[in-house]
């Protein structure tokens, strides 16, 4: 046990102080913050200057407020000077030019606005343009003499709600249902990236020491089984650590780039709602609101520690058979690859399994794979969102737990064989006899 | 008193036997050889011996059963295929090794310290295992293999690979070792390394013990009654009948003779000719040639890398 403590140090604080494992710890947070500065910029890039628009609307569509957009750099200013004179005005960049609104029936307004080429960018003018719709809206119902609140109600929001067959199941919102969707898809992925990323570090790493010769010296002082232990163990620390670095640093950057380039949500939602094509920025608003609500309605405090022991145990699982390859193997990497398809090729089909689960959670197949310990780590995660039957988290959890014992000493057998095995072609007759060998 | 017994110790892999059937023993106290050709079976023997690998059939007793094969706070066993870990710190590298075999910390600090210095690679403590060069990288593995003071050492081909004054270097240390009492099994396949260095030695070759005994006795077993007699001028052309002449090499002649009486006669003859004799000496089989002999097969031997 002292001996095991001692692998597991070695092989955690050799790799955390590795210049590469804090660059890229460091480095991926940084990287997400500088993905958010520039989409934020690229989203709100408000051409290079100020852009001062003369406006002349004799007929008073506008009101008051001519302020037609927000944003864009853009500002206006409505005159009763002649068109003419205001073509040679410096102040202004361009003149938009309202012509009065003859048939308030008639869906088409043509109105034209004069300008050196190149000054007003097509995002602005269809920022202009959405603007004008507005107003023009507006002008037309007040011409026709509806309330404001009336006008609003026209505006109605449709949303589909599904209530269960059964009158005592509980009720689930398709709100609740889009919000598992995105939880599950992004946990099942966080799982299969750590699996593949962490355990194929197991696997470079027993190669590695059996092709320089070290695992000759540490036989002699330790069991080949706690070495194994060991490596799985203290790489694994090394991904909680780097896991729990991201999961503090991530949300840190992405408040201190909203601080200092002062991108919020909101403005990058407004940014995006001027573009041409997008919705209503008042219901992008309310869908990200019901977002926020419904993540906060999941029951966090059983879909974390299960998505902690999924993870544990997918990660042991998966690692222990890795390292067995890396001990069968050696420094053939062809060898390696073709040895490592058999376990890549079950995280991959639970992968994309994955998918087919948070699309339909309740069908036979998402039962089967959330239960089925090659896959369950990845699909479990993704389905707990969607509030299984527990009965079928129980079962999923026994056979994973179960599994995990037989997966590692199974690697154990194969580990403790290949390490001291040189020269010979490690196919899966040779490391099945292995299995059953005495030591 | 033995420190180590095997007893009709047999392991076989997959349809070949490594060993087969060894019982030898090995005196307390002394420098053991275990040699045999490659491919003989010494290494699948050590790691039955240090427990890495279990015998099917047959016992190894060590120290009269007070020892533990596989404490390997008892034993030192350097394998013939060794490396390091070379992103660790000496200090931090010989340590931990240290540690896993059950040292405490400080005891590890205070012993790695005064091998680095004795070894003369203390301004090496700091760097990095990838730095060193071959040589001192098989300081460190040495140093790791005795720092723990351990009853029995095991070393698999010690001098493969170093260099003439690294290789005397480390012969100094293991004698050293030898007069504190530390039991020492040297394998080797180059077996004329070790008539000067080993006590008694066992030959393997194809997995069976085919010769056992001190280097003196086995020699004193095999010895043909070969003689050579250095001449201060030329070689005499008359020369007594008791002896055959095998070679002549300038001023050497080497003769062979039936017995030590008849050996004595053939220099008598010579010395009362009135021939200046400056040596005599008897030439005895190398531990090579007598494997040869036994085994039936010539044995590599390579250079050193």
């Amino acid at each position: 046990m002292e001996k095991l403590l001692l692998v597991i140090k070695r092989e955690y604080w050799t790799r955390v102080r590795k210049p590469t494992f804090i660059l890229a710890t460091i480095l991926t947070p940084l990287g997400i913050g500088l993905f958010f500065v520039v989409m934020g910029f690229i989203m709100t890039y408000e051409g290079e200057e100020k852009r001062h628009v003369a406006i002349i609307d004799s007929s008073n569509i506008l009101g008051e407020d001519v302020s037609i957009t927000s944003g864009s750099g853009l500002s206006f200013e409505k005159t009763s000077e002649a068109l003419d004179k205001l073509k040679q005005d410096e102040r202004f960049d361009a003149v938009l030019e309202l012509p009065p609104l003859g048939d308030l029936s008639s869906s088409d307004y043509e109105v034209n606005y004069y300008s050196d080429e190149g000054i007003l960018g097509v995002g602005v003018l269809e920022s202009i343009k959405g603007g004008l719709e507005r107003n023009v809206y507006r002008y037309k119902a007040e011409q026709y003499g509806f309330e404001k609140a009336q006008l609003e109600s026209l505006d109605t929001d449709v949303s589909l709600e599904r209530k269960t067959l059964d009158d005592s199941a509980p009720e689930v919102s398709t709100n609740a249902s889009y919000t598992a969707m995105v939880i599950g898809g992004v946990m099942g992925f966080f799982m299969y990236f750590a699996v593949f990323l962490y355990g194929m570090m197991v696997l470079r790493s027993v190669s590695e020491e059996k092709t320089n010769r070290i695992v000759e010296i540490m036989v002699s002082s330790v069991k080949p089984f706690q070495l194994m232990m060991g490596k799985i163990i203290g790489v694994g620390l090394v991904g909680l650590t780097q896991v729990l670095i991201w999961a503090i640093m991530i949300p840190i950057i992405l408040v201190i780039t909203q601080l200092i380039f002062g991108m919020d949500p909101q403005a990058m939602q407004e940014a995006s709602a001027n573009m041409p094509g997008s919705g209503d920025t008042k219901e992008a608003e309310q869908t990200l609101m019901i977002f926020i609500q419904e993540i906060k309605a999941q029951n966090w405090l059983l879909i974390l520690p299960l998505f902690v022991v999924y993870f544990l145990g997918g990660y042991i699982m998966y690692s222990s058979l890795f390292a067995a390859v890396g001990s069968a193997v050696g420094d053939d990497t062809g060898e390696s690859q073709s040895l490592t398809l058999p376990i890549s090729l079950p995280v991959l089909i639970a992968f994309y399994m994955m998918f087919a689960v948070i699309r339909s959670p309740e069908s036979w197949l998402a039962s089967f794979a959330s239960i089925f310990p090659l896959f369950s780590p990845i699909v479990m995660p993704a389905r707990l969102a969607f509030s299984p039957p527990w009965w079928e988290i129980v079962l999923s959890l026994v056979v994973l737990i179960l599994s995990v014992i037989f997966f590692v000493w199974l690697s154990g057998r194969i580990y403790r064989i290949g390490i001291l095995m040189y020269g010979k072609k490690a196919s899966f007759k040779e490391i099945g006899k292995w299995i059953f060998r005495k030591d | 008193m033995n420190i180590l017994e095997v007893q009709d110790v047999t392991k076989q892999y997959s349809g070949h036997t490594a060993v087969d059937d060894v019982t030898f023993s090995v005196p307390k106290g002394c420098v053991f050889g275990l040699l045999g050709p490659n491919g003989a079976g010494k290494t699948s023997l050590i790691r039955i011996i240090t427990g890495i690998t279990e015998a099917d059939k047959g016992t190894v007793v060590l120290d009269g059963g007070k020892l533990d094969g596989r404490d390997p706070l008892q034993i030192g066993y350097m394998p013939e295929e060794r490396g390091l870990y070379k992103q660790m710190k000496v200090d931090e590298l010989l340590i931990y090794l240290a540690r896993l075999k059950g040292m405490s910390k400080a005891d590890a600090l205070k012993e790695s310290n005064a091998w680095l210095g004795r070894l003369e690679i203390s301004d090496w403590k700091k760097r990095k295992i990838s730095e060193l060069s071959k040589g001192m990288a098989q300081k460190i593995q040495f140093i790791s293999t005795v720092m723990h003071k351990p009853k029995l050492l095991i070393l698999d081909e010690p001098f493969s690979g170093l260099d003439p004054i690294n290789a005397n270097l480390i012969r100094d240390e293991i004698f050293q070792l030898k007069e504190q009492g530390t039991s020492i099994i040297l394998s080797t396949h180059r077996m004329e390394q070790v008539e000067a260095f080993c006590d008694a030695i066992v030959m393997i070759n194809k997995g069976k013990n085919v010769l056992e005994g001190t280097v003196s006795g086995i020699k004193e077993r095999f010895k043909e009654h070969k003689y050579e007699i250095g001449f201060r001028n030329d070689i005499p052309d008359n020369l007594p009948s008791q002896g055959t002449v095998l070679e002549k090499r300038g001023n050497t002649l080497l003769f062979q003779a039936n017995n030590e009486a008849d050996a004595n006669a053939f220099l008598g003859g010579i010395i009362r000719n009135g021939v200046e004799i400056r040596s005599f000496r008897e030439v005895l089989p190398s531990v090579n040639e007598i494997f040869i002999m036994v085994a039936g097969a010539p044995v590599e031997t390579e250079n050193a890398a």
